[in-house]
């Protein structure tokens, strides 16, 4: 069954904070949801789905049900995929509502690893337990060796460099349009405007990406309010449209022809783009995942929006600064400037497509017409193992 | 004349223990041998990395362990800056026998560091009673 028309996303809020030392996990999780609830006009009581991954605390979603007393709750999802899982969550709400098995869908993410929460950016954690282990199959041929999201997104772009001639500097437009977004948002964590010359000049974290390379760490979080058409068409909000959604895992899978200069946007954006029915070249604005400058450009080359390997030249020039290029995107300031709660950027790329779609960006970066969004999310590591998804979302007229 | 000359900057960096499981003890028990082990799948002859009892291609659990030169191409590579022991590259080595395998480069200096290079195996010592730890070191 298509989700296609039959899910609209009716509610979206994200947590001003960016600095949590006031405040508990779950507190994030339920101030979120009652923001986003709000601001579709509706209430806990009306939500009959939840869906969280494995930022919430405790026992998966039941702890979070609980908290929030959400006692109308009787379907719930905690697909774990790291950043990309509210995405996913996302195109399962889809799904539910579209089998008339649920009508309106909560999802959250929030946390605070400025203050105590996982730390972010830190070795994969290496076991030396004694005795046999029986955790994860990898863990004895890879925990070891010192991953961490930054080097191992960093093979990533070393690898694009040598197949593709891809730069630094080409990499440093990312980073240059987000900050040229975020100083327009006064919740961004990073507002000052960046120019190439300040993100290769800025000190090498792990080759060839640079700390302007680097998302942000904040605290904080998001909620977006997934409805059923009927419950949408009695909201008074302005109505966000699901046209289609897909996601795919991406995983060496025994080593045999490995291939870190491609992500799992090649398997999540063709068939979102074909439920959707639309092409990249009907998309008016992106929210792209950006934990790392690599990780949108090679996403963009993988949904279409540029061949293979051209991502630096198509990034180049502004290209994604929204007034100045072909493609507006991250116009929040993205996870590169603006937010990227408890190391996870997954629902502000819901909420600022969402912004866009209903004229509710900031003016400045507003895109003009902005009737077709896509939001895609990448979770786990680029350079290891991740799953993506992409959707494609439509402001009803 | 400097009594504290600077030693020219060597990739490398301490590792702790693995964790071994009841798939992959033999691997490590010839690890202690200085032996290093690739799991093949007889039924379909295609190697694999890391080793598993099942294979993943053909999924017949008819996998052998056989020792491999440990010989290969880097595939890829990043060298983390922000460590406390010092500069230390992770990357990818495609081996000869087909599979790629995360390791660490040691030895050599980061701007000898490059895709394409040829490496080999050597195992490095863990921390505690770990078994040692394949990494990759240039051809010369």
């Amino acid at each position: 069954m298509s989700i296609r028309g039959r899910a609209y996303v009716m509610g979206a809020f994200e947590h001003p904070t960016r600095d949590a030392p006031d405040k508990t996990t779950a507190q994030l999780h339920a101030e979120c949801a009652r923001g986003a609830l709000e601001d579709a006009g509706l209430g806990f009581d009306d939500v009959d789905a939840y869906f969280c991954a494995g930022d919430a605390p405790g026992f998966g979603g039941m702890s979070m049900i609980d908290y929030m007393g959400l006692r109308n709750a009787r379907h719930m999802d905690t697909t774990e995929t790291g950043g990309s899982s509210y995405l996913v969550h996302l195109n399962h709400a889809c799904q539910a509502i579209a089998e008339g098995k649920v009508h309106v869908a909560l999802i959250t993410l929030a946390g605070r690893p400025r203050h105590g929460g996982a730390r972010p950016g830190g070795r994969m954690a290496a076991s030396a337990s004694a005795g046999l282990s029986d955790g994860a199959p990898e863990q004895g041929f890879e925990n070891i060796y010192g991953g961490s999201t930054h080097n191992t997104y960093g093979m990533c772009a070393m690898r694009h460099m040598y197949e593709y001639g891809t730069t630094s500097e080409q990499l440093a437009w990312i980073k240059v349009a987000a900050s040229h977004h975020a100083q327009w948002n006064d919740h961004a964590f990073l507002k000052d405007v960046v120019t190439v010359d300040d993100v290769v000049n800025s000190r090498m974290i792990a080759d060839p990406l640079h700390l302007l390379d680097c998302c942000v760490v904040t605290d904080g979080g998001g909620a977006v309010v997934v409805t059923s058409p009927e419950v949408a068409k009695s909201l008074k909000r302005p109505r966000v449209k699901v046209l289609g959604a897909a996601e795919a895992p991406r995983t060496p899978m025994g080593g045999r022809s490995l291939d870190l200069t491609t992500c799992a946007a090649v398997w999540s954006g063709p068939p979102a783009f074909a439920e959707a029915g639309v092409t990249p070249a009907d998309i008016k604005y992106a929210s792209i995942y950006d934990s790392f400058t690599i990780t949108v450009l090679m996403t963009l080359e993988d949904l279409g929006f540029c061949p293979k390997g051209q991502g630096g030249r198509f990034v180049a020039d502004g290209n994604l600064i929204s007034g100045v290029g072909r493609l507006p995107f991250n116009t929040d300031g993205g996870g590169l400037c603006n937010n990227h709660p408890t190391n996870r950027g997954g629902i502000t790329k819901i909420i600022e497509t969402v912004r866009q779609l209903r004229g509710e960006a900031h003016p400045r970066v507003q895109v003009r017409d902005c009737d077709v969004a896509l939001a895609h999310g990448t979770g786990g590591s680029l350079g290891v193992r991740h799953a993506a998804a992409t959707v494609i979302m439509e402001r009803e007229a | 004349m400097s009594e504290t000359q600077e030693r020219p900057a060597v990739l490398g960096r301490p590792i702790p223990a693995p964790a071994v499981t009841l798939e992959t003890q033999a691997f490590w028990d010839a690890a202690r041998q200085g032996r290093f082990l690739i799991k093949r799948c007889q039924a379909c002859s295609e190697a694999h990395w890391y080793p598993r009892t099942l294979c993943p291609y053909c999924h017949s659990d008819r996998t052998a362990w056989e020792e491999s030169p440990g010989t290969g191409v880097v595939y890829t590579f990043s060298i983390m800056r922000r460590s406390p022991t010092g500069p230390y590259a992770i990357g990818y080595v495609t081996l000869d026998e087909g599979p790629a395998m995360m390791t660490n480069f040691v030895g050599m200096a980061p701007e000898d560091l490059k895709i394409g290079a040829r490496v080999r195996v050597k195992f490095q010592e863990t921390e505690g009673d770990g078994p040692p730890a394949p990494v990759f070191e240039l051809i010369p």
